[in-house]
């Protein structure tokens, strides 16, 4: 049988809907509300069944407009890459604090993503990102927490 | 209402609410001409922004953003044949033919006149009947908001999903699933959250919505190795002509322009219908209610084929503020997204929104008006160069949407838990979209999963657990009907493609 990715994903929101439907039944309500017409489980269990009722439909019923990817012509790597960049970005920015991590972050994904030019990439990371923090923490009075510039004495 | 009007002129012409139209048309403008990255993205970077203002300002610059992010997209659907949102994709049917027979300067203007008398005429249509809807509404009960969410729900699937109902149909889920996570709002019992605290709370609308638009934008054009910026880099600032339109092209868009707002802000009021649904109407209607002879020159570079697209599309995002406003029942996924914003500002739109903050009611209306003027008079002349500004490569735009998107939830929270989970998100609707699934039906499940349950329970309480309610009610009955309509519609549709 020839399954299509459409259809893989179908099964997949199928099994999430009945782990869905099976953590909903395992929500604890309180006794007095055990037996109401509604109660904290009553919504998620009406959802899990229509998600299950929709991607059951989708999986039996015949796909006329099947979508094909090329995974050939996908850029993998560098999407891949970029996603890391993140998570470390994300991982370091409470510790390290938001200027340094947030102005390397930039720096490495425009080094990632193929530019070269040295001096743009500097611009517009490390003195673009001190204009957006003075823009938010400055004009806009949204807390930016930075341990790096506190401890060389940049913030208080 | 003309205390009402007063007082949001009052609060819309202030300096910083001014500027923030400015603001917002500006950046809208640019988001808007980048193929890809649609209204919903430019609105999505700005709410960490807002979220430093009072509520009316901030929906005020997200409002600016919205129109401007529709007239960028004209722009490039006329200069570049790539209409930037889905909306202005009928405008390319005539208005880059001609800017290939260099007139692109008068398409734009046309362009810019229509979205401009589109846009007024719509703000008109609203303030006189937002209020009227408001006062109706105050009727509505629990079953018919009930009934009204299930209607709005199954409508954007519907038109947002390109025949693709059932995939909208389980985002939709989805999106309501992931509402669901977090304390319950009557019993403060947790739900999914799989003992993590971070989950306590919920999941932010805006981690959501910068997850499912901004960050998995950002990560399709890496993906499918799309450049959005590619094609402005052909534009040069001689090949534009001149701007000026002459009076039988006038005359022409004197008819054409009333009848296609008319139009657009009907469609723009009907739950999940939107700009493009209301431009193709009226490309549609205006080429049936020509002369032969103008008949012939649709496709080919027609001052009609232009102007009635452009006045809808414009006409149709003001009518998609009358559901939100008046019913706090989003009409878009545009507005699905303010009004999460405005739950995140502590204001709860609908009915009562008309009484309890008329400032916000009213100055939303009033910067409507504004912006249209703005639009024309900054962006019209900047056209040249803001397409210039957009031959910025992709390799600094992709970052700094990146940026931009976790900026945004760091602010809001200060904890990796998001950072990692926005990520996560980004990354599964980023593979959603490679098999075209949709991303609006799951963020307005999404906005509406609370308001859904919640009326869902006052409802069932009132009717001691049957499901009596959903047939108790005229008005209720007729909306549920309006869905079954829409839903045996569309099976009808799709039956009579498979047969074709």
């Amino acid at each position: 049988m020839n399954i299509n990715t459409t259809k893989i994903i179908s099964l997949l929101f199928f099994i999430f809907s009945a782990f869905y439907l099976y953590t909903a039944y395992q929500i604890q309500v309180f006794a007095f509300d055990e037996n109401a017409p509604f109660n904290a489980r009553t919504f998620p269990i009406y959802l899990g069944y229509t998600g299950l009722f929709f991607s059951g439909l989708k999986l039996i019923l015949p796909d006329p407009d099947t979508i094909k990817v090329e995974h050939k012509t996908l850029e993998y790597k560098k999407t891949g890459i970029l996603i890391l960049i993140a998570i470390i970005y994300g991982a370091t920015i409470l510790k390290v604090g938001y200027f340094l991590t947030t102005s390397l972050f930039l720096f490495t994904s425009y080094y990632f993503l193929g530019e070269r030019r040295w001096i743009l990439m500097f611009l517009l990371s490390f003195p673009f990102v001190a204009a957006f923090m003075y823009l938010l923490h400055g004009v806009l009075d949204i807390y930016l927490r930075d341990p790096f510039l506190k401890s060389i004495g940049v913030m208080g | 209402m003309i205390e009402g009007i007063l007082i949001g002129l009052t609060t819309a012409l202030t300096f910083k609410n001014i500027f923030m139209v400015m603001i917002g048309c500006f950046f809208g403008t640019i988001i808007g001409m980048l193929p890809g990255l649609g209204p919903m993205t430019a609105i999505a970077l700005m709410i960490p922004i807002t979220y430093g203002f009072d509520p009316a300002t901030g929906l005020i610059l997200m409002a600016g953003v919205y129109y401007g992010a529709v007239f960028g997209g004209s722009t490039s659907s006329i200069l570049l044949n790539a209409p930037g949102v889905p909306g202005t994709v009928a405008t390319s049917f005539d208005g880059y033919p001609m800017a290939q027979q260099g007139k692109a300067g008068k398409a734009l203007a046309i362009a810019a006149w229509s979205s401009f008398a589109g846009g007024t005429l719509s703000a008109i249509y609203l303030l006189f009947m937002a209020p009227s809807l408001s006062k109706v509404s105050l009727s509505f009960r629990s079953p018919d908001y009930f009934a009204l969410m299930i209607l709005g729900l199954t409508a954007i699937a519907a038109f947002s999903s390109k025949g693709q109902f059932l995939k909208a149909m389980m985002m939709v889920v989805l999106g309501l699933m992931l509402a669901s996570v977090g304390q319950d709002s009557l019993s403060d019992i947790t739900r999914f959250t799989f003992n993590n605290m971070n989950l306590t709370d919920g999941i932010s609308f805006v981690l959501v919505v910068m997850a499912t638009f901004a960050m998995s934008e950002a990560l399709t054009i890496i993906l499918k190795r799309n450049d959005p910026t590619a094609a402005a880099k052909q534009v040069t600032l001689t090949e534009l002509g001149s701007i000026k339109i002459n009076k039988e092209e006038r005359g022409k868009m004197y008819k054409t322009i009333p009848r296609s707002s008319v139009i657009g802000f009907l469609i723009g009021v009907l739950p999940g219908a939107g700009a493009t649904i209301a431009s193709f109407l009226a490309y549609g209607m205006e080429r049936n209610l020509v002369k032969d002879e103008e008949k012939e020159k649709f496709g080919k570079g027609s001052v009609n084929g232009l102007s009635a697209p452009e006045t809808a599309n414009n006409a149709a995002c003001s009518g998609s503020f009358v559901p939100m406003l008046t019913l706090g029942i989003p009409g878009s996924g545009t507005t699905a997204v303010m009004l999460g914003a405005l739950l995140g500002f502590g204001i709860q739109p609908g009915p009562r929104l008309y009484m309890t903050n008329p400032e916000i009611f009213w100055s939303v209306i009033m910067s409507m008006y504004i912006g249209m003027v703005i639009l024309l008079i900054l962006n019209l002349p900047l056209i040249p160069y803001i397409a210039r500004i957009l031959a910025v490569p992709k390799n600094y735009l992709i970052p700094l949407i990146l940026f931009f998107s976790i900026t945004g939830i760091y602010v809001m929270s200060f904890n990796n838990f998001d950072i990692y989970l926005m990520i996560g998100i980004a990354v599964v609707a980023t593979f959603l979209r490679l098999y075209d699934f949709p991303m609006p039906p799951l963020i307005l499940a999404f906005v509406l999963g609370g308001l859904m349950e919640e009326n869902l329970r006052r409802s069932l309480l009132l009717s001691n657990g049957s499901w009596e309610f959903l047939w108790g009610r005229t008005l209720t009955v007729c909306i549920l009907l309006t869905t079954i309509l829409i839903v045996l519609w569309h099976i009808y549709k799709t039956l009579k493609k498979k047969k074709s």
